[in-house]
């Protein structure tokens, strides 16, 4: 159960920090390092179990149906990488507080690196590997966002788009890849895929799988080829590089080859790929490392190379080298760490990590420097370091690997990559703190604050104890991550500085000595690296982006040009077509079902209704006339609603209407009335046609369905449960507000969206070119010399109670006669509508007490609250409940919960019609400004007439 | 004539109408198009119930022969969501005009601009 805190509290950190980011910035800190410490300890209480071989797992459902459960798991694998997380976390945290400048906003920092922090943990604890994926996409996003931390900067920005596009590309192979392991496997559990090695290698699909989840490893790991991407991200401010870089991001395709080590490996094809493209990583990264100036860049490449070492080690799949590869990695950790948190110092204290800029730092830094010089050495592999033992131990590994029959290829690789380790390891110690110093540097350098140089310091001890006492303090630790690795119980961890004379020592010897020699005559080496012609990775990986861009760029020119009018047409067209098919295919005949014959006063208004559409089409370019036709076509529709037993409809329609057509109004103030006319005439001879066969085919479809009998399993349900499950007889509004309130949700988070929508496309409408045009429009059509009438100002005043009334009164009853939050709400809107119309913007608006960005945001919570409540007493969400109320005077009424869902229907509604016209209207208003001069409620006020005139 | 035979025909005219008129090179009426699309649309959706007259779906007891309810809740958010459509189309439509100084849907500036000469406006 403990697992639970120990994977939720970084995240619940990061949430405590992003709210509390003005808290000073010990107070961050403190909080920051508060999920390390706790995971720590619970990590310590559990170890003695996890070291014998224990395993702690806790399960919870998620979405069973799909194989993804929450399941953590915890063993010694885990823990190994849980407390390098943690741990090395916790000195990261201290090191920031010291390392970040004033300015820095460390609040953010903080909490992006415990959302990191928590998604490494993720992948350590993870039970299921769909859950681990999840926590692996994690990792790529919050690196991208420490890497770009310094978003201010080019080379923040690129360096975390560069990691984000080879990490993320890698975890969507690695997404395919565990999902044909979970497949071959029949469970996405980790504990059921670790059980069937077996079935998964003698399976067709594990080729496929297996370079699927390498991709996904190598990238993550910086493998060659996709090691570019790692020096890239050192623009991240170097407790980043120190914590992503040592102990966790990039050691998680390591973890995963270490995790999957006993269903992959042991193939031929596991050996290949791992141990070739490990080998080629070391030396690679090496050889870079060496002729790099930048001190993050030469630790970077080291990084690379070592990634490589643990990626061949685990890649000759047998137990000892596995077991070897757990130490290293535990070593390289504790060295690297403490290397970037060393040049982060340097960096810090001196102003430049140029190495060529520095030298002789000893006497002026001491504490820095005997850091430096330890951890470079174990770094480099000298006793009696951790990291001698653990190079040691590779190279005795590496000397008896054959590759393809090969004896000598894989010895003289790992030679070769222990020499140039070396080389670099000793320049760091030798061009930065010894030799001849500078004539100045950039900042005069002293020994930094003890806050910066004592977490290095920890992880420099803890080298120095390991190397001297590794049985004692790493075997049980190792040894039982190991068995994890393995799948089976260890092979015997025999760590010791001094085995006799054997063959790996008189490797280590050969590669010192080299070492050393190619460090002396270092000058003439970079000479000639310099004069290689080396790819430039990120010049290649920009120019394949660019051709992306562009290729994605043409496709989408050739499918949409930009054009709406063709794009409509084809769309148009298309529609027509796939129905003339369904017609071609399937034949159409109408319905026997008898029809209702017309009274005459359906015909006229029929006839009125077409020809008014003619009209519109016809007035098309008179603009306003438009308006009032159209306006005739939604009064006959409302009708119809009227006539066809839809009251509901029709008062929503007619009200609909009435802002519609004033809000087009508005809008058509500030546009062209009568533009010139567009078409050739041969062009509206098509549009024409099209218009006609759409219209034809809509008014057969409809034709067709009216006249069958209706075939409806569900609306009888409605019918029958309005009022015995819902409450109430009006069966439209019971559907909206209770059977589909779920719908009537969506629908009315879309209207509020929309609302803001319009809101935002209008609010800055007041600058740029836009601002411009509004401020120099001149009035084109005469004005009433009366702008704001007494007569229509005093009636708009009288009826806005009355109406506010009306819409409760329709509100009220909606749930059992015509009527409901819609309508009300669109009345009160009408109402209020008509206050701005009578006596303009700014009077109105001023006496406008209720915000409708607030009015619509409320309405859309009421409604999701109303949802929600349901769940707390066990019913689905939106399950509505209701009962009768017996008041004096007003007589036994009916409350439901689904009258709660109402208003907040009614309250969005009013918001986002309100919103809409009112911001129509300040646009407006703020074109004819000039024209404005006096800003009464009405243009003669009699309460101004009654006062003492000057 | 039946009633049935009325609303199919306007729908149909709506629907060629509405389809004309958002086939148009300017933005205003596009709108208008948009807006007899919705008519239409709406009116199709609430037919998909089949007609019947006077009988609200008000629940009775007893009560057999009712208006289909669900096409009509359905076309109910649909009338407002149209509104807020229209509205969005609209109010886009007359950004975009005084952002470029056309009211062509595919953003053309004409030699011959549609906004009125300040000299000449009355």
């Amino acid at each position: 159960m403990f697992l639970v805190p120990l994977c939720l509290l970084p995240f619940v950190g990061t949430l405590l920090l992003s709210i509390m980011g003005r808290a000073s910035r010990n107070g961050l800190a403190a909080i920051a390092l508060l999920p390390a410490m706790a995971g720590l300890v619970l990590l310590a209480r559990v170890a003695p179990f996890i070291l014998r071989g224990g395993v702690v797992e806790w399960h919870m459902d998620w979405v069973p149906i799909l194989g993804l459960e929450i399941s953590l798991r915890l063993d010694a694998l885990g823990f190994l990488f849980a407390g390098l997380i943690l741990g090395i976390g916790l000195l990261i945290i201290l090191y920031a507080r010291f390392y970040l400048a004033a300015g820095d906003a460390m609040g953010r920092f903080l909490a992006m690196l415990l959302l990191f922090q928590g998604a490494m943990l993720g992948i350590a604890l993870s039970g299921n590997i769909l859950l681990l994926l999840i926590f692996w996409e994690l990792t790529s996003l919050s690196s991208f966002l420490l890497i770009g931390f310094r978003s201010d900067k080019a080379e923040g920005r690129q360096g975390a788009r560069m990691a984000l596009t080879v990490t993320g590309g890698g975890g969507l192979a690695l997404i395919g890849g565990l999902m044909l392991l979970g497949t071959i496997a029949g469970s996405f559990e980790l504990s059921d895929i670790l059980a069937s090695g077996d079935i998964i290698r003698a399976s067709t699909l594990y080729p496929v799988a297996l370079i699927l989840i390498l991709l996904g490893c190598f990238t993550k790991s910086a493998q060659f080829p996709f090691h570019f991407w790692l020096p890239h991200a050192m623009a991240a401010p170097t407790p980043v590089s120190a914590y992503l870089h040592s102990a966790t991001m990039v050691k998680a395709g390591v973890f995963l080859l270490a995790r999957f080590w006993p269903v992959l490996s042991g193939t031929d094809l596991w050996f290949y790929l791992v141990t070739t493209t490990g080998l080629i990583t070391m030396i690679l990264g090496a050889a870079v490392a060496l002729f790099r100036h930048d001190l993050k860049a030469i630790l970077a490449y080291s990084t690379i190379s070592h990634l490589g070492l643990l990626t061949m080690l685990f890649g000759f799949g047998t137990p000892v080298a596995a077991m070897v590869g757990v130490f290293h990695l535990l070593n390289h950790a504790l060295f690297k760490a403490a290397l970037f948190m060393n040049a982060g110092i340097v960096d810090h204290e001196t102003g430049t990590r140029d190495i060529r800029l520095l030298g002789g730092l000893a006497t002026l830094m001491p504490i820095t420097a005997t850091l430096g010089l330890v951890a470079s050495a174990s770094m480099a592999g000298l006793p009696p370091l951790a990291g001698f033992l653990s190079k040691e131990m590779m190279l005795e590994e590496a000397g008896h690997t054959l590759w393809a029959g090969q004896f000598w290829i894989v010895p003289l690789a790992a030679v070769i990559a222990a020499m140039l380790s070396v080389a670099y390891s000793l320049r760091y110690i030798v061009h930065l703190y010894f030799g001849p110093r500078p004539a100045s540097y950039p900042a005069q350098p002293h020994d930094p604050p003890f806050g910066l140089w004592a977490p290095s310091a920890l992880l420099v001890a803890l080298a120095i104890v390991i190397g001297l006492f590794p049985q004692t303090l790493t075997a049980g630790l190792i040894t039982s991550a190991a068995a994890v690795v393995t799948g089976g119980t260890a092979p015997p961890f025999k760590p010791a500085l001094w085995h006799g004379v054997t063959p790996a020592l008189v490797m280590s010897i050969v590669a010192v000595m080299i070492g050393t020699l190619m460090l002396w005559r270092h000058g003439i080496l970079l000479r000639a690296w310099d004069a290689l012609p080396l790819p430039d990775a990120k010049r290649m990986f920009d120019r394949t982006l660019d051709w992306l861009v562009d290729r994605a760029k043409d496709m989408t020119q050739a499918i949409h040009n930009g054009s709406l009018q063709r794009q409509l047409g084809l769309l148009f067209l298309v529609a027509i077509l796939v129905g003339g098919l369904g017609v071609w295919t399937g034949g159409y005949s109408p319905g026997t079902r008898p029809t209702i014959p017309a009274p005459p006063v359906a015909i006229i208004a029929w006839g009125l209704l077409l020809a008014a559409v003619a009209a519109v089409v016809k007035a098309q370019r008179q603009r306003y006339l438009t308006l009032i036709y159209i306006s005739v076509v939604g009064l006959v529709v409302s009708l119809a609603f009227v006539y066809l037993s839809a009251p509901d409809l029709a008062l929503t329609q007619i009200s609909v209407e009435v802002v519609t057509i004033l809000l087009l109004l508005l809008a058509l103030n500030l546009m062209p009335k009568q533009p010139v006319r567009l078409s050739s005439n041969a062009l509206r001879l098509r549009d024409g046609l099209i218009g006609l066969a759409g219209g034809t085919a809509a008014g057969l479809a409809a034709w067709a369905v009216m006249t069958r009998e209706p075939n409806d399993p569900i609306s009888a349900y409605h019918w029958a449960n309005s009022y015995s499950g819902g409450g109430g007889t009006n069966v439209v509004n019971v559907t909206l507000v209770d059977f589909r309130a779920f719908d009537t949700f969506g629908e009315i988070t879309v209207l509020g969206i929309a609302a803001l929508t319009i809101f935002a496309l209008l609010q800055p409408a007041a600058r740029g070119p836009s601002g411009q045009r509004l401020r120099q429009w001149v009035a084109d059509l005469p004005r009433s010399p009366e702008r704001h009438p007494m007569m229509f100002a005093v009636a708009a005043r009288l009826l806005l109670p009355l109406a506010t009334m009306i819409g409760l009164f329709i509100f009220l009853r909606g749930h059992n006669l015509p009527g409901g939050g819609f309508i009300a709400g669109l009345v009160v809107s009408i109402a209020m509508l008509m206050q701005y119309m009578a006596s303009g913007f700014e009077w109105a608006d001023q006496r406008r007490r209720i915000d409708e960005h607030m009015l619509i945001g409320l309405g859309v919570t009421i409604a999701a609250l109303t949802g929600l409540g349901s769940l707390f007493f066990g019913a689905p969400l939106f399950t509505s409940a209701f009962g009768y109320v017996t008041l004096p005077i007003v007589g036994t009424f009916e409350l439901a919960t689904a009258m709660l869902f109402d208003i907040g229907v009614a309250m969005t509604v009013i918001g986002a019609v309100m919103l809409a016209l009112a911001e129509l209207s300040h646009i407006s208003q703020r074109a004819e400004k000039a024209l404005v001069e006096d800003d009464g409620p009405m243009d003669i006020d009699p309460a101004k007439l009654r006062g003492p005139r000057s | 004539m039946s009633i049935e035979f009325l609303v199919a025909s306007a729908i149909a005219a709506l629907t060629a109408a509405g389809i004309y008129l958002a086939l148009r090179g300017r933005t205003f009426p596009v709108v208008l198009g948009l807006a007899m699309l919705s008519y239409a649309i709406n009116l199709f959706l609430f037919a998909i119930g089949r007609l019947t007259v006077n009988h609200p779906p008000l629940y009775e007891k007893g009560v057999t022969d009712y208006a289909d309810p669900l096409p009509q809740a359905l076309v109910l958010t649909a009338i407002v969501i149209s509104f807020a459509m229209t509205a969005l189309a609209v109010v886009l439509s007359l950004r975009s005009f005084l952002e470029t100084g056309t009211d062509q849907v595919d953003g053309i500036i004409e030699a011959d601009p549609p906004h009125p000469d300040p000299e000449a406006a009355p």
